[in-house]
């Protein structure tokens, strides 16, 4: 695999020529935070970031997607019949993307790309995309990606990895993908062993920067049914609002409904993203909701990422540790509190 | 705030103690800087949760809807609005509720403090009254409260709970002739194409997750209209028209009854100042009826009474 170095100034023009090869995502900041936008004339790309606001999952899961169009025209011979809405697979990149965010596409995949079920809008655009990171020098205080298998320079689904080394830059390829996108870069250099080694030494100081974590060693062991019937739940969701800033903000939340959108004789199959939390998402078309407390909601939620992911798929938790829920929930609940609930728990007596 | 901490625990120990509630409502403090979690209290002897600071900036009034047991709660001069509000419009009764008045200094404004740091990690927060201290990895930062209040808090002249069964404090003096409206003014001030655009701009990165409406106590509708299906009043999807339809319809259904308290704005994740919308309602409701909502028990708000004799045309 192939690793190039770059001056600051190398990196910015050879980012600029990249840009032909294919789309590129970037940090922009954007009022108070960043956001991962096309990179096009006049983006002003920063890597000066600590984590975008919403993840980058938007690039290849958006939030909102054409599946089909249909006519309802009865004289029109094709009157209602699906049709695939166009659709573009072009190849793209997203340069910046931080190592937790990155793993999360690894976690999503087991949903959307198993032998049993293949997703054909996430699949083929995530196979169109290369996920160039950016290691994190200095990590928050929120984030706990080395608990739960990830880590500040994890190089874990990563296509290459970016050390910011202050004045210079070095481009770690790490999959062929990866490594074709770098060739594409016309400035740079073969990286030297200094550069290496001082990227090395960047990778373990930041790792030691992490200050919080959660315990998960346990949550395999629980009987499923038990948890579920903990008497901290309804403690853990009092100050809950059922809203979607959570699922998301999340990198590794997946749902999503579908709707139908009619326009005159014009109609949409749209599928937008769901979240668990919201009243709507398990409403059955008889008026009957399984869901229909906000407890069960908050508790679907917690034992979705931390325990039934990690019993189908044995693949550790539905998290990976970006702390976005942790921050921006507006009521404060800590996913690092609960898992810690589910972990020690001990079975009640009854 | 550590002697209103103290007088809360006191006053929540005490009612549960005798019996006068059955559980009590107010906040502990966040894992995070700057975020309080609202808690439930049952257990006389877990009062020592309580906890109140500058950051205290959601509605509590949220959390009483239907509740059919006695409840103590704390309330700041907004929330004891929307208390007076929800009793109104029978989500509450007041029998039910034993209210702990706080005379509020207003509440902290986490963006502007994290702007003002220049968006350095914030690791601790110390209050000291008019001051507090903002603590980073290799900073700290000394600043007045009153420069970073919330905006809703710096406009306020309700500072006092208007219906309380006890205080933790002394009134605070109430601020005399507050500009609350130059904001709206503004927008008034525009042409229609310009106003359209300033809306656009501004809602425009909303995620509709609903955060806002569902921190918001005027939004106890069982099923929201934007939630309905048969008939579907607005779409799914993120397309502008069905966010701005949802904000527009949004702030109609809280004319006459919104407080300002700012929880709606406080909660969104991406910062869309959706009070502009409530706040311009406020504004006319204030111009047209006098009304300001949740002041008095004894009076429904304008838009859902109706007098034979009432004195504009329009109506007859
Ligand atoms: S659950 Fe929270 S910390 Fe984990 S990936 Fe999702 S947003 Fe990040
Ligand atoms: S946990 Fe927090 S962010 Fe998630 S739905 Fe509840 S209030 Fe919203
Ligand atoms: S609309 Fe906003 S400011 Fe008004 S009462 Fe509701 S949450 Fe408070
Ligand atoms: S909280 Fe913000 S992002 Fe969420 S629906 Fe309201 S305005 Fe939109």
């Amino acid at each position: 695999m192939s690793n190039k170095m770059f001056s600051k100034e190398e990196w910015g023009t050879a980012l600029e020529g990249l840009r032909d090869s294919c789309r590129i995502f970037v940090p922009v900041k954007d009022g108070d935070f960043h956001s991962f936008v096309p990179f096009e004339n006049g983006t002003v790309p920063d890597f000066d970031l600590k984590n975008s606001r919403l993840s980058p999952k938007s690039v290849v899961y958006p939030q909102s997607e054409r599946m089909f169009e249909y006519n309802l025209d009865p004289d029109d011979p094709e009157a209602n019949v699906l049709k695939e809405a166009p659709k573009e697979y072009l190849p793209q990149a997203i340069v910046g993307i931080r190592p937790c965010d990155a793993h999360a596409f690894q976690i999503v995949k087991l949903n959307f790309d198993n032998p049993e079920y293949s997703d054909p809008y996430w699949v083929r655009r995530f196979e169109s995309t290369v996920l160039v990171g950016l290691g994190c020098n200095e990590p928050c205080s929120t984030c706990f990606c080395t608990s739960v298998g990830g880590g500040p320079f994890s190089e874990k689904g990563l296509d290459a990895l970016l050390f910011d080394l202050g004045e210079r830059v070095l481009a770690k390829g790490l999959t062929e993908k990866g490594d074709e996108f770098l060739e594409n870069a016309e400035v740079g250099k073969e990286a030297d062993e200094s550069i290496l080694k001082e990227a090395e030494g960047l990778g373990s100081s930041a790792s030691d920067k992490i200050t919080t974590d959660i315990p998960t060693d346990r949550l395999k062991e629980k009987v499923v049914n038990e948890l579920f019937g903990a008497s901290f739940w309804e403690d853990v969701a009092f100050a809950c609002l059922n809203c979607g800033t959570c699922t998301y903000l999340c990198p590794t939340c997946w749902c999503f409904d579908i709707q139908d959108e009619v326009m005159g004789k014009q109609g949409d199959r749209i599928r937008n993203w769901d979240s668990c939390m919201f009243p709507l998402f398990t409403l059955e078309g008889s008026g009957h909701n399984p869901r229909s407390n906000k407890f069960q909601r908050v508790r679907q939620r917690f034992m979705h990422k931390l325990k039934y992911y990690v019993d189908k798929y044995d693949n550790g938790v539905q998290c990976s540790g970006c702390g976005r829920c942790v921050r921006y929930c507006p009521v404060n609940i800590d996913i690092r509190q609960v898992a810690e609930l589910m972990n020690e728990y001990e079975t009640e007596s009854a | 705030m550590r002697e209103y901490t103290e007088k809360i625990r006191e006053t929540a120990k005490r009612l549960l103690k005798d019996g006068k509630v059955d559980v009590f409502i107010g906040y502990k403090k966040g894992s995070v800087p700057m975020m309080n979690e609202p808690v439930l209290i049952s257990d006389p002897e877990k009062t020592d949760l309580l906890y109140w600071d500058s950051n205290c900036g959601l509605n509590l009034c949220n959390y009483l809807t239907k509740r059919t047991d006695r409840i103590g709660i704390v309330a700041t001069g907004c929330n004891s609005r929307n208390i007076v509000t929800h009793v109104i419009e029978n989500q509450i009764k007041r029998e039910q509720l034993h209210i702990v008045g706080i005379p509020c200094a207003g509440m902290i404004d986490y963006r502007a403090v994290q702007r003002a740091v220049k968006f350095r990690e914030i690791l601790d927060i110390e209050e000291d009254n008019e001051r507090f201290t903002v603590k980073g990895g290799d900073f700290e930062e000394v600043f007045d409260k009153k420069d970073l209040l919330q905006e809703n808090c710096a406009t306020c002249s309700h500072c006092n709970p208007v219906e309380f069964d006890e205080m933790v404090a002394e009134p605070v003096e109430e601020p005399q002739g507050v500009e609350s409206y130059r904001d709206v003014t503004e927008i008034e001030d525009m042409d229609s194409e310009q106003r359209w655009g300033f809306f656009n701009e501004m809602t425009s990165s909303c995620i509709r997750c609903y955060a806002c409406r569902n921190a918001c106590p005027l939004c106890y509708c069982p099923t929201c209209f934007v939630d309905e299906s048969k008939p579907q009043w607005v779409g799914k999807s993120i397309d502008p028209i069905d966010t701005m339809t949802f904000h527009f319809l949004r702030a109609y259904h809280c004319a006459g009854r919104c407080t300002d308290c700012g929880a709606c704005e406080r909660v969104c994740p991406v910062g869309i100042p959706v009070r502009q919308f409530t706040k311009k309602l406020n504004k006319d409701v204030l111009e047209l009826f006098s009304w300001e909502a949740g002041l008095s028990l004894d009076q429904r708000p304008p838009l859902d009474v109706y007098k034979v004799d009432d004195y504009n045309e329009f109506i007859k």
